[in-house]
């Protein structure tokens, strides 16, 4: 259980979210036309009839939209229902051509289901927690006005409408800012893993409603305003935190929440009311007759099944029984484009434990460095991996093996290449290390004395001044083994 | 030579083929018809260059040996369809000046099968409406005189009666007609010509702007059985584009059309014997049940106990469904844009939609609002779509024992224009006997069966299964042989 608190003045308030996110399919055509659907276009280019509601046009599923959502709803074991329905919902506005907007009220494509946020003691997360997920439909995006353009009047760009959207509606299961921005990032992990939603929040193409109420612990749920179109894990989280802070205030200075849409200003960090519940639109939702009920078949259900990728839970479980950390396995998880890095350089044949250490701190360091994506990196897995089979049967150390992986940063080079080059074979010549150890030794009288006085914290003193003696080149365990004689 | 423009659709296609005269001949002998037939307002546009061009085609074709089922006929486009450069309002102030970029399905397919189009066809506002007289480019007339020696104007029907006018007075051969309540049986009952609605999914929607999307179905009209089945022909298909389209290959009705009967059952619905019904309508009835006995078929009584439930079910759904169609039209895009100076959007939207529809279409508009509105969303919409099921139940449930029904198409002969107009729920009551067949998605035809005692022209219309339009044509056939209908209307305008 989330221990967050609001700290008020007549007590300790919960507060109750609930997200409905709106993510957009990733497909190369809109839900019900032909139109194209890239992002960035010029306005008004990727419009067709349809799009722009030209009379007697119709609107015809397109079938990938709907196989992306499905898969969609697989993936969060969600029941998926085989015959479900579109319906109108009417309302007027310059930006919604068709004077309503084909969306699913009544018999929603996919109903319940869940996903896993995963504990985070920092957060405030002290174990794992399902989030249930009420349902998902498919819908149609609306255009986009532009204010801008000319002094006295607005503009309308069409590029967005009829673009697939999913409504990903969860149950009202988060208690604290912390879970629902680690159920965004989760279910954005997801919808990545599936391809069905880039998750690119900043380019709008993942968006999300956050209902917000607070209580008194063990109380009924209070009264909740929903705020619109947030758009990044961050706002979420502010929304929330600011939201639920000023409920508290207003129910403890005598007043109530009213049930009401709002809108967040990023730029003051602060909520304000759009429209309350009395001036809320009749939408008069009913079943589009243009559309014929949508009926999936086994043979369908099963492609979109077999479809499905390995998914991040079932991924990070695997992890762990190779014997990776569980910070490395959520860290290597957390985002499909490393996953698959991850798992063409275990494919390469790197071995696991290593490989997840070499990635989350060097190769992340120098993507880092970089300013790169692990997407672009300069290393392929196959390079990293020789890279790495070259630690393992000790043909160089671990030391050496990071100045080789600059090397290839900067050339390009294979590991075995530059090692060949540069001459970073480490020895396990016990003859030439027994050799710079007696040098060492004698150099450092003073040192052996303290040791054998029992200052035994030196010893490393002493590796350290033979390996650089070998340029780094010695085999650490020969050398380890040959220094504790030399000393014993 | 027989005039041009008293041949049949397939007269002229085989007579074309025959080369017993130009499709050019007879392009023109129809553009003059329509040239001359201004009195009647049944065109809003006339296109004689189009069908001058495709008769110059079927011309060429027939030299080259490349014939298509019907080159060299022309033919009345209702303005509902969207046509390619041409003009196309619904009759609506709204999208007066809209001329699309695109063709609609059915009459591209039109265009490929070798026609020619005449003009587009005026049609009440919206197809809206059983008189043409929501138009707003004033009501059509009739042709038809009453035999009482007044001269009062009729109402040719709606709501395609620029069509059933058009080919009664003998401006074309065929048309293009949309029912979504009746609005192609009615009007050919009132006009004494032909129309088949067919099973709902048979025409593509694509391109026909749209009344109530569940219930819109094109169809054709003409002066014969056999042409609506050549027509009909070239209409129907599957379309990927239409969500609702029938994805079944279109049968060959014409060389299937047969008036032997024997071996049918006919049905008789008993609910359709209306309390006060004019007795010419009666007469007719019986008289048409004499002919489909004559031609063979078994006569039984049946059941449709919900039919009372359509004519109010019909009105909560086509409006509901209008409500949110009509809704695009709004003044961003295209159409007609009312800008007050320093109107915001709002007021662009009421002055636009104010000043662009007329009273009926608005009538509408208002109670599919209402109807869907919260609150009364379940006692209207949700218990008229409950209506609509039980209809379709019977419908099913009569089709156990019968293959056709048969019942009149309309309460009464053509009214006068402006008779009706006070009132609209009179006007509503003129589909009674439509409705029920297009609540039900099933295939149903007029076919002029007598002349009242007024001398105008009365309809029988034949109601069929699904997909069984030629179980509809066949029976529809038997009554045309028999009916001898051969009435048509004085030329006087």
């Amino acid at each position: 259980m989330s221990d967050y608190r609001i700290k008020g003045e007549t007590g300790e308030w919960e507060v109750v979210i609930g997200l409905e996110v709106h993510a957009q399919v990733t497909s190369n055509a809109k839900l019900f036309s032909g139109a194209a659907t890239a992002f960035g276009a010029e306005p008004n280019t990727q419009v067709s009839l349809v799009d722009a509601a030209m009379p007697g046009m119709l609107p015809v599923p397109n079938r990938e939209c709907i196989r992306q959502a499905v898969r969609t709803g697989m993936a969060i074991e969600a029941e998926i229902n085989k015959w479900s329905r579109f319906d109108r919902k009417n309302y007027f506005y310059a930006d919604l051509p068709q004077g309503y907007q084909i969306s699913q009220l009544y018999h929603p494509l996919v109903g319940e289901g869940s996903l896993t946020i995963a504990a985070d003691e920092k957060a405030g997360i002290p174990s794992d927690k399902v989030i249930g997920i009420e349902r998902i439909h498919v819908e149609q995006d609306a255009g986009k006005l532009m204010h801008d353009q000319h002094p006295t009047m607005s503009y309308v760009d069409l590029n967005r409408s009829g673009v697939a959207l999913m409504e990903i509606v969860s149950r009202p299961d988060m208690r604290s800012p912390a879970e629902a921005g680690a159920y965004v990032r989760k279910l954005r992990s997801i919808l990545r893993y599936v391809g069905s939603c880039d998750g690119n929040m900043e380019e709008g193409s993942m968006r999300a409603d956050v209902n917000v109420s607070v209580r008194k612990p063990g109380d009924e749920f209070g009264t909740r305003t929903e705020t619109k179109n947030v758009n990044s894990v961050r706002f979420v989280m502010a929304v929330i935190e600011g939201e639920a802070k000023r409920q508290v205030e207003l129910i403890e200075s005598g007043g109530s929440v009213v049930q009401e849409t709002r809108l967040y200003d990023p730029d003051r960090n602060e909520t304000r009311s759009m429209r309350s519940k009395e001036d809320a639109h009749d939408y008069r939702y009913f079943p589009d007759p243009d559309l014929l009920p949508l009926i999936l078949d086994d043979a369908f259900l099963t492609e979109c099944r077999a479809s499905l990728p390995e998914l991040p839970d079932a991924k990070r479980a695997r992890y762990l029984a190779e014997g990776i950390s569980a910070y490395n396995a959520d860290v290597l998880t957390a985002e499909v484009e490393v996953a698959r890095w991850f798992d063409a350089l275990l494919e390469a044949g790197a071995k696991p434990v290593a490989a997840a250490n070499w990635v989350t701190s060097e190769l992340f360091g120098a993507l880092n460095r970089l300013g790169r994506d692990i997407s672009d990196s300069p290393v392929s897995p196959a390079q990293a991996a020789e890279l790495l089979g070259l630690v393992a049967d000790g043909t160089i150390s671990g030391t050496i093996a990071k100045a080789v992986f600059e090397k290839m940063l900067e050339s390009g080079d294979a590991a075995g290449v530059i090692v060949d080059r540069e001459g970073l074979k480490q020895t396990s010549d016990t003859g030439a290390i027994e050799a710079e150890i007696a040098k060492v030794l004698a150099a450092n009288g003073d040192k052996v004395a303290q040791y054998k006085g029992g200052k035994e914290a030196l010893f490393g003193f002493f590796v350290g001044q033979t390996m650089k003696a070998m340029q780094g080149k010695a085999n650490p365990q020969v050398v380890n083994e040959l220094l504790k004689k030399a000393l014993g | 030579m027989t005039e041009l423009t008293n041949l049949t659709v397939a007269q002229i296609r085989d007579g074309h083929r025959a080369g017993d005269f130009s499709a050019i001949e007879v392009a023109e002998a129809f553009n003059a018809n329509v040239a001359g037939a201004k009195a009647l307002n049944a065109f809003i546009v006339e296109t004689p260059d189009h069908a001058l061009a495709a008769a110059k085609a079927a011309d060429a074709d027939r030299a080259a040996g490349t014939l298509k089922p019907l080159s060299g006929v022309p033919i009345g486009m209702k303005d509902l369809f969207c046509t390619n450069g041409v003009q196309t309002t619904a009759a609506s102030h709204m999208l007066e000046g809209f001329v699309p970029r695109y063709e609609s399905t059915v009459s591209q397919k039109l265009w490929d099968a070798g026609c020619g189009m005449l003009g587009k066809l005026n049609l009440d506002q919206f197809a809206m409406g059983s008189s043409n007289e929501t138009s707003y480019f004033g009501n059509v007339i009739s042709p038809w005189k009453r035999n009482d020696g007044g001269n009062a104007a009729l109402a040719p029907g709606g709501s395609s009666g620029g069509s059933s006018s058009a080919i009664a007075a003998r401006l074309c051969p065929a048309a293009t007609g949309t029912d979504t309540g009746g609005s192609i049986r009615q009007p050919a009952a009132f006009t004494g010509i032909s129309g088949i609605k067919p099973t709902y999914g048979r025409c593509s929607r694509w391109g026909i702007v749209a009344f109530a999307s569940s219930l819109d179905q094109a169809g054709p009209m003409a002066r014969d059985v056999k042409d609506c089945a050549i027509m009909l022909e070239n209409m129907a298909g599957f379309d990927p584009k239409d969500a609702t389209s029938l994805d079944m290959a279109v049968p060959n009705w014409e060389a299937a059309l047969s008036s032997d009967l024997k071996g049918k059952t006919v049905g008789i619905p008993k609910e359709y014997r209306l309390e006060g019904i004019d007795s010419d309508i009666d007469a007719m009835w019986d008289a048409g049940i004499a002919m489909l006995k004559d031609a063979g078929a078994e006569v039984v009584e049946i059941s449709l106990p919900h039919t009372k439930y359509a004519l109010p079910a019909y009105y909560i759904i086509a409006p509901a469904e209008a409500s949110s169609n009509l809704a695009r039209y709004d003044g961003v895009r295209y159409g007609l844009r009312d800008l007050p100076q320093g109107a915001g959007l709002q007021d662009m939207y009421a002055a636009t939609r104010a000043d662009g529809f007329g009273p009926e279409v608005k009538r509408r508009i208002m109670i599919g609002t209402y109807v869907l509105s919260a609150g009364f969303y379940d006692a209207y919409y949700t218990q008229a779509q409950k209506v609509r099921t039980l209809i379709a139940r019977d419908f099913e449930q009569a089709f156990a024992s019968c293959d056709v029904i048969l019942a009149p198409t309309a309460p009464s002969a053509a009214f006068g224009l402006g008779e009706k107009t006070a009132d609209p729920l009179a006007m509503y009551l003129n589909d009674v006997f439509a409705v029920p067949a297009s609540l039900a998605g099933l295939p149903a035809m007029s076919v002029p069966a007598a002349l009242n005692r007024e001398g105008l022209p009365l309809g029988l219309q034949i109601i069929g299964k699904a997909f069984d339009e030629q179980g509809v044509l066949n029976a529809g056939l038997a009554i045309e042989e028999r009916a001898g209908f051969t009435a048509r209307a004085e030329k006087w305008w």
